[in-house]
């Protein structure tokens, strides 16, 4: 206990960090580039474009059905060979990015098939574009209603990070890996990886619930009723 | 409150000619005749599924027609192109919307904006009128309508009857040549319809023009020019109000008739 509280931690702690630090940084960028991904595929397969649709599905399709693991081995290990070649950094968010993506485009298009769909005609009636519809209408309610769920995506793409050590990024998990190989100590320092990996999702989901919280505009609010008094 | 300046009276507004509308191979119109003129008030009565909401959806163009023609206020919206059926291309229709606005039975609010966003919402946005002067002229119809200090709220927080209201608000704000209600009243608890009811009379005696398709037979008789009577997507019968409701002519407007006054 001693020796863990006073020595280890203080001792690999800081390269721990600098691990984490990456993985934070893995998770922010694919994260954001998952929503990009994620939106335009889900407005692609409710397009009429039928061969976009078809691609658009089958990209959903393939991503969902291999593990995650293999697309960052095939990213980093397979591309190569066809001349396209990725430092493991960008690999690992490109891989990490399309996967989510594939997922987020999923909770989009239930997002804005769940927002009532009247609203199209109520916009058309005054005039408005599809374009505008979506850009002004729909697509601010389908969003709203995406939030938790895109915070739920997040926490486990946070943990999901650890795959890209596989693929030599020097995150978290392999930061720990590599103490471990040199100090043949896995019980302490495994421990302390999970520690942080635990600490990092905590706080996230805090930030996700806050931000949940914000989001939630004042027609989707409890409370939501026609004052007493008040005559129709 | 609509444009009712620089007019002839008796002029054509809209004028639809043979049109047709098939969804598969189930034809919901067969062939509709139908003028309306600048300041007139039409209604389109029938039994459900008899076409008179697709007769109107096809006025804007919600649902294409699949024949015949359309002219509105001069400009052919569809019709016979080099002997193909075409309709006029989107823009065209847009614009055509935004002077012949709808009411809708459900009323299609934009749920995340405020009762006064939903009415400034074309002028500003589709229209792109002066913002101050949009809000202005929203919050005169809001009075009118008598929702001005319902402004801040939002959809879901109206009963349906102030709903209707505001639908009715955002397409008068529009500033419209014609406007266009799908069964305005029928999503309505029973004591919510005279407020929707009279806020369209209100609209009728300022010299509004407007096709109502609705159900409430008292309603069209007191307030109607024309009345016209669809079943089986044609329009079986038309005239004043007295003479439709008093001496209706066809058997199946005999038994129409009939079923409501039951």
């Amino acid at each position: 206990m001693y020796e863990f509280f006073v020595i280890l931690i203080p001792r690999h702690m800081p390269f721990l960090i600098e691990g984490a630090l990456v993985t934070v940084q893995l998770a922010v960028l694919s994260i954001a580039v998952g929503i990009v991904i994620g939106l335009v595929v889900a407005l692609g397969r409710l397009s009429s474009f039928r061969p976009f649709r078809w691609a658009l599905t089958t990209y959903v399709e393939i991503w969902r059905d291999v593990p995650l693991i293999v697309q960052l081995l095939v990213i980093y290990f397979t591309l190569p060979e066809i001349g396209i070649s990725l430092p493991a950094f960008a690999a690992g968010v490109l891989g990490l990015s399309l996967n989510v993506g594939a997922y987020l485009s999923e909770v989009f298009r239930a997002a804005i098939l769940s927002v009532d769909s009247g609203q199209k005609d109520g916009g058309l009636s005054i005039g408005m574009s599809r374009v505008m519809i979506y850009r002004r209408i729909i697509l601010p309610q389908a969003l709203r209603i995406a939030v938790p769920t895109i915070g739920g995506y997040f926490i486990g793409l946070l943990k999901d990070t650890s795959l890209v050590s596989y693929i030599s990024v020097s995150e978290l998990l392999r930061n720990g890996v590599i103490i471990i190989s040199n100090t043949f100590q896995s019980m302490q320092i495994y421990l302390m990886v999970a520690l942080i990996y635990f600490v990092l999702s905590f706080v996230a989901s805090i930030l996700v619930a806050r931000l949940e919280r914000r989001l939630t505009p004042a027609y989707l609010r409890a409370g939501h009723i026609t004052p007493a008094g008040a005559h129709p | 409150m609509a444009h009712v300046d620089n007019v002839m009276p008796g002029k054509t507004l809209l004028q639809v000619r043979d049109l047709k509308k098939r969804f598969g191979h189930f034809e919901v119109l067969k062939t509709i005749d139908l003028a309306i003129e600048e300041g007139k008030v039409t209604f389109l009565i029938g039994p459900s599924g008899g076409g008179k909401s697709t007769l109107l959806r096809c006025l804007n163009f919600l649902e294409k027609p699949s024949g015949g023609e359309i002219t509105f206020d001069g400009e052919r919206l569809c019709g016979e192109e080099a002997g193909r059926f075409a309709c006029a291309p989107e823009s065209v229709l847009r614009r055509v919307r935004t002077r012949m606005p709808m009411v809708f039975q459900h009323f299609n609010l934009f749920n995340h904006r405020t009762v006064l966003e939903n009415v400034v919402e074309g002028p500003i946005f589709v229209q792109r009128r002066n913002r101050d002067e949009a809000i202005t002229h929203a919050q005169d119809i809001l009075r009118r309508v008598g929702l001005y200090d319902w402004s801040d709220r939002f959809p879901g927080q109206l009963s349906g009857g102030q709903k209707q209201r505001v639908a009715i608000a955002r397409a008068v704000a529009m500033k419209p040549d014609l406007i266009l209600f799908d069964e305005p009243t029928s999503a309505l608890d029973p004591e919510l319809v005279s407020g929707v009811l009279d806020t369209i009379k209100a609209l009728a005696e300022e010299g509004s023009t407007m096709v109502v398709v609705t159900h409430e037979m008292a309603f069209a008789r007191r307030l109607a020019d024309t009345v016209h009577f669809v079943c089986d997507g044609v329009i079986a019968e038309s005239g004043p109000p007295a003479q439709l409701f008093d001496n209706p002519r066809s058997e199946r407007l005999k038994n129409f008739i009939g079923s409501i006054l039951r």
